[in-house]
């Protein structure tokens, strides 16, 4: 029995060891990746950008991904920058009406909107909605060898497949984020105003007070920049997923979650830059 | 006596720590059918994959028509890629196009032909590989049989002056399997192509092959006539063949 019990002794620090061995491999491991995906994915952004200014021009992909992309995510934009605008209102009519300034809800939300919400949740539900489509696609494609076979025939996959997917989604993720606000803005007038008794004139005026074409184009940058990163990204998980219909499983699901991820951080570092560039280039406040 | 179409030089793949190909060493003559013949992780796809410029080379050279492909930028090389048409495995033609849209693809691509033009071009192509009247069908309203043989048109478009055929009898029944030699057979003789055929069916090997090279391990185990493989006292290629020769 005492044998039993000193062989097991070992095995229990040996399993603790091993166990540490493995944490700490696994974020090694983990780290190692997002080195590897960082590069590949700028990799990727350069030669995206050579491809962009070399012949053939696809034009019938682009539209097709810019109807795709674009087209496509009306519907789901609008609803979510409807409900946005619309719950903002109700929430910012609650907290304002505590020191009677009902009146700066829709100054509030215009500004929130353009900022901060339009882009970030326009660009979370395109990383939805476009990069999971876009990653599924690409992953299919590469695992069934249909990437190697546009090889085989003279074309580059990364020409025809990636460049329209990325030139489409920075394209349209601008419009897409003026949509939001447009429908955002408008939900919130129909509640502040219809539902709250927020004076119109007064809800228009304020907005038109606070809100600066700056503070729009800033979120329009952002969106762009948002559009860059979720297309590249989706397409490069997809373009080097592996191993059959888990690979590609894989891939769409690493592309959603680093998708987005990466909006709301690099929304972050974007609205220091942004807030910086325009204290030193622009004069601004309330006019 | 034909000249060599591709040559194969001392050629060395490795991935991380597994050394794929050795130096591997072969050469293709010019109208001629040659099969590959080697187990699964043979090495055999790898190999393909250099001669056609998908993979480059840790050591050593794939001469197409004189031109060692791997010192070729990517425009070069596509030009070189233009010389091949490839038929996959799972025939890998594109499922969001038409059987007629994927075989008139490399002509839309590379050639100015007008629509009725490449609209007769994929006909004639199908006609060769005993396709009618499947233009408007998805790849995924066809068999694998047909899947494959469109994926030969699709290679013949551009009248290749190499096809390479990437284990084109997996999976298929015996009848199809027969099938498709004929194609590969019928191809080279119709149209005169250089045909290189990666495969571990030993059977089929034998039934298409002017030359057959057995890989294994990385190297060129054996490589000659059929005839002359079969007697290769390789101890591989004796195991190798035996499983085919010693059951008919």
């Amino acid at each position: 029995m005492s044998t039993g019990g000193r062989e097991e002794a070992p095995s229990a620090g040996q399993a603790a060891t091993q166990e540490a061995v493995e944490a700490v491999e696994s974020v090694g491991r983990s780290a190692i990746q997002l080195v590897e995906d960082v590069g590949g994915i700028a990799l990727m952004g350069l030669q995206t950008a050579v491809w962009l200014f070399r012949p053939p021009y696809r034009l019938k992909n682009l539209v097709a991904q810019l109807d795709y992309i674009g087209v496509g995510s009306i519907f789901v934009v609008g609803i979510t920058g409807l409900f946005t605008g619309m719950v903002f209102a109700v929430q910012t009519y609650h907290a304002f009406s505590l020191f009677d300034a009902q009146g700066l809800v829709g100054a509030t939300v215009a500004l929130s909107l353009s900022r901060e919400l339009a882009p970030v949740f326009a660009g979370l539900m395109v990383t939805a909605r476009v990069g999971s489509a876009i990653a599924t696609e690409l992953g299919s494609m590469r695992v069934s060898e249909q990437i190697d076979a546009l090889a085989t025939m003279a074309v580059d996959p990364l020409q025809y497949l990636v460049v329209p997917r990325v030139v489409a989604c920075v394209a349209m993720m601008p419009v897409l984020t003026m949509l939001f606000d447009t429908v955002g803005i408008m939900g919130a007038y129909l509640v502040a105003v219809f539902g709250m008794g927020v004076d119109a004139a007064t809800f228009l005026g304020r907005i038109r007070t606070w809100v600066d074409p700056e503070d729009i184009l800033g979120g329009l940058i952002k969106a762009a920049v948002f559009g860059l990163l979720i297309s590249l990204i989706a397409c490069y998980k997809g373009y080097n997923a592996k191993g059959g219909a888990k690979g590609v499983g894989t891939a769409t699901n690493e592309a959603v979650v680093m998708g987005s991820v990466t909006v709301l951080v690099v929304d972050y570092f974007l609205s220091l830059l942004l807030a910086s560039f325009w204290s030193t280039h622009a004069a601004r406040g309330p006019g | 006596m034909a000249r060599p179409m591709i040559q194969v030089i001392d050629l060395h793949k490795s991935f991380g720590e597994n050394h794929v190909l050795r130096g591997v060493n072969l050469e293709v003559d010019e109208g001629t059918t040659t099969v590959i013949l080697g187990g699964s992780g043979s090495g055999k796809s790898v190999l393909m994959k250099h001669v056609i410029g998908l993979l480059r080379p840790d050591r050593g050279s794939v001469v197409v028509e004189g031109e060692p492909i791997e010192e070729l930028d990517e425009r070069e090389l596509q030009r070189v890629r233009a010389k091949f048409g490839m038929v996959f495995q799972a025939a890998a033609l594109f499922d969001s196009m038409t059987v007629g849209e994927n075989v008139g693809f490399p002509l839309r691509e590379h050639t100015k032909l007008s629509e009725a033009e490449v609209r007769e071009r994929v006909r004639q192509k199908l006609e060769v590989v005993g396709l009618r009247g499947v233009e408007a069908k998805f790849p995924a309203e066809l068999s694998g049989g047909m899947r494959k043989r469109v994926g030969l048109a699709r290679a013949l478009a551009l009248d290749p002056k190499i096809v390479l055929y990437d284990e084109p009898t997996t999976g298929l029944d015996p009848i199809t399997t027969d099938y498709v030699d004929d194609m590969i057979l019928e191809a080279k003789r119709q149209l005169g192509v250089t045909s290189v055929v990666i495969s571990h069916d030993i059977g089929s090997a034998f039934h298409v092959a002017d030359r057959i090279a057995v890989l294994n391990d990385g190297l060129i185990a054996a490589e000659g006539p059929p005839d002359e493989v079969r007697q290769s006292r390789h101890p591989f290629v004796q195991r190798f063949l035996s499983l085919w020769f010693g059951r008919a």
